[in-house]
């Protein structure tokens, strides 16, 4: 309700306890997750006998492959693919800004696809295979940033991230892109900055060399 | 975002069964891009949230017997270029309208038509009625995306789907699973939305633990001309103003049947028969289209701020038959 704050960013951070830091805080919080707990096993175990794992509603560990690497996050099923690259994993390519599927900022790659990580839950990123804007080049500097710095594609650079992920994933589905097919690809990313003619620059001369 | 279970299943029927716990309080999941917002906000607040893309039954395009089965899970990317759906340009021109790759990408043809309304009074908290204390805050307040249509009862939003008004131009069905398994139903789209009357109801015939797996396209035959035309607002990722998704089976150059369905106008998407009545038995051309367009908008009832959308909903029904005949300039 519009009267009630959101929860703030400390009732969402988690750790393997099962219960919010706030609830700790209030002296409620162990009787709270004792319960939630009880229902919780009841529930995974009716929905084991049918196959299917139920995870949860709290702090269990997730595997997911992260720029190649394997690695393994204790969170709950609430907590973002975005908030695990930040928060978990130090990853802070991705940035968070709208945090609603609409400024394109915190763009990866989920199974070689552009999309919005605020917009992934970490639990359902699990046998997909993620890469940040840390990963695009392995060892190198990626051709597409390098297409950006050249055309001067950056002013402040906080978009430039989900920007270079985003075109890097576009490039490859729209060889030889004219200037209407990028405004239709990255319309989902916005700069404050206004950078865009040095982006399309960027991005026409990427999609013209195939993203090499 | 309150807590909430996970489970990722298999199959169809696992999905259903997952999603019939907890007194039905449980959320699908597939694309994210409409309901892990809604998660952030807590204005769905689901105890148990259902990952449904590790079905494969419910992906790809498929010819069954008198049409096709669209998986509800089959991506905007997909319905762009699936060589299946290549006689229907009304789906590709929606996905093409989507301006972002990612959404493109991730967003999927069942989640677009199970996408909650974007008013934003819904999407602040008051609900779909958008009320406080009482009040319809649409009528007392900003009105400016609100309907023009079917808005004399208390819902004033407009339904969100882009994909809605071409699929019932088309005459497709959706199909429903669930409660149990064993309950299928293949419903035409047109019957899916409704609009609610009270603070209680919703936007679909969805009821809890209900699952969408495919839609149902019947075949086109060679004579069927279709399209689908938006009035988007920015040249970015927007939500149309209005739109108007069209079918049209002709004889040479005349209309036998027309049906001309509008986007973003109404609670539900709307049926103009008005509309198509004007059409039988005519050819399409400036006139005719114009015409058409004038019968879809003229019961329009704008509320306080939104009288502009009366002429962008006649103008998008316009160019929708034109562009279904290849005469929008500009436009293929």
């Amino acid at each position: 309700m519009p009267d009630q704050g959101h929860p703030t960013r400390e009732d969402q951070i988690r750790s393997g306890s099962g219960f919010s830091r706030r609830d700790f805080l209030k002296g409620s919080g162990a009787a709270v997750a004792a319960t939630t707990l009880a229902q919780s096993v009841s529930e995974t175990e009716a929905a084991q006998q049918a196959g299917t794992k139920v995870a949860p509603a709290k702090a269990s560990a997730v595997k997911l492959d992260i720029n190649g690497k394997a690695v393994t996050v204790t969170v709950e099923p609430r907590v973002t693919l975005l908030d695990v690259l930040r928060d978990d994993l130090s990853l802070t390519g991705a940035k968070e800004v709208c945090d609603t599927t609409n400024c394109g900022a915190c763009t990866v790659l989920l199974d070689g696809k552009a999309v919005y990580a605020c917009s992934v839950l970490a639990h359902a990123a699990v046998g997909k295979k993620v890469m940040t804007a840390e990963g695009l080049a392995g060892q190198g500097v990626d051709a597409v940033a390098q297409c950006f710095v050249k055309h001067d594609a950056t002013q402040c650079g906080y978009c430039t991230p989900g920007f270079v992920v985003a075109t890097r994933a576009f490039v490859a589905a729209k060889p030889n892109a004219t200037v209407e097919d990028i405004g239709k690809g990255l319309g989902g990313n916005i700069c404050r900055c206004g950078t865009y003619a040095g982006v399309i620059a960027a991005a026409l001369e990427c999609s013209k060399k195939g993203g090499k | 975002m309150s807590s909430f279970e996970f489970a990722s299943p298999r199959t169809e029927a696992e999905a259903v069964e997952l999603l019939a716990a907890h007194d039905g309080q449980t959320a699908v999941l597939a694309g994210g891009t409409d309901l892990v917002s809604l998660l952030k906000a807590d204005i769905v607040t689901p105890q148990r949230v259902v990952d449904i893309t590790n079905i494969s039954s419910m992906k790809g395009v498929t010819s069954v017997t008198g049409g096709l089965l669209v998986g509800a899970l089959t991506t905007l990317d997909e319905i762009l270029v699936h060589p299946l759906l290549a006689g229907h340009p009304s789906l590709a021109h929606v996905a093409d309208g989507v301006h972002a790759i990612q959404i493109q990408s991730a967003g999927t043809l069942g989640g677009d038509l199970c996408h909650l309304p974007n008013c934003w009074y819904f999407r602040n908290g008051y609900g779909l009625l958008g009320t406080l204390n009482g009040e319809s805050l649409p009528a007392e307040g900003r009105s400016d995306f609100h309907a023009i249509l079917g808005n004399q009862g208390p819902a004033k939003f407009v339904s969100a789907s882009r994909f809605a008004p071409a699929l019932i131009a088309l005459g497709a069905k959706v199909r429903i699973v669930g409660p149990t398994p064993d309950q299928v139903t293949l419903l035409p789209i047109e019957y899916f939305y409704v609009t609610p009357k009270s603070s209680d109801q919703r936007v679909t015939v969805l009821t809890p633990g209900q699952l969408v797996t495919h839609v149902w396209l019947p075949e086109v035959s060679s004579t069927l001309a279709s399209a689908t035309y938006e009035v988007l607002q920015l040249e970015g990722l927007d939500y149309p103003l209005a739109s108007a998704g069209v079918a049209l089976e002709m004889n040479g150059r005349l209309v036998t049947e027309a049906r001309v369905v509008l986007g973003h106008v109404a609670p539900t998407p709307w049926v103009s028969h008005d509309a198509a009545e004007v059409l039988k038995g005519r050819s399409i051309d400036e006139a005719t289209a114009q015409a058409a367009g004038d019968a879809a908008v003229a019961r329009a009832t704008p509320l306080a701020h939104n009288e502009y959308k009366v002429q962008i909903a006649r103008t998008a029904v316009k160019r929708a038959l034109l562009r279904a005949v290849g005469q929008l300039e500009g436009v293929s």
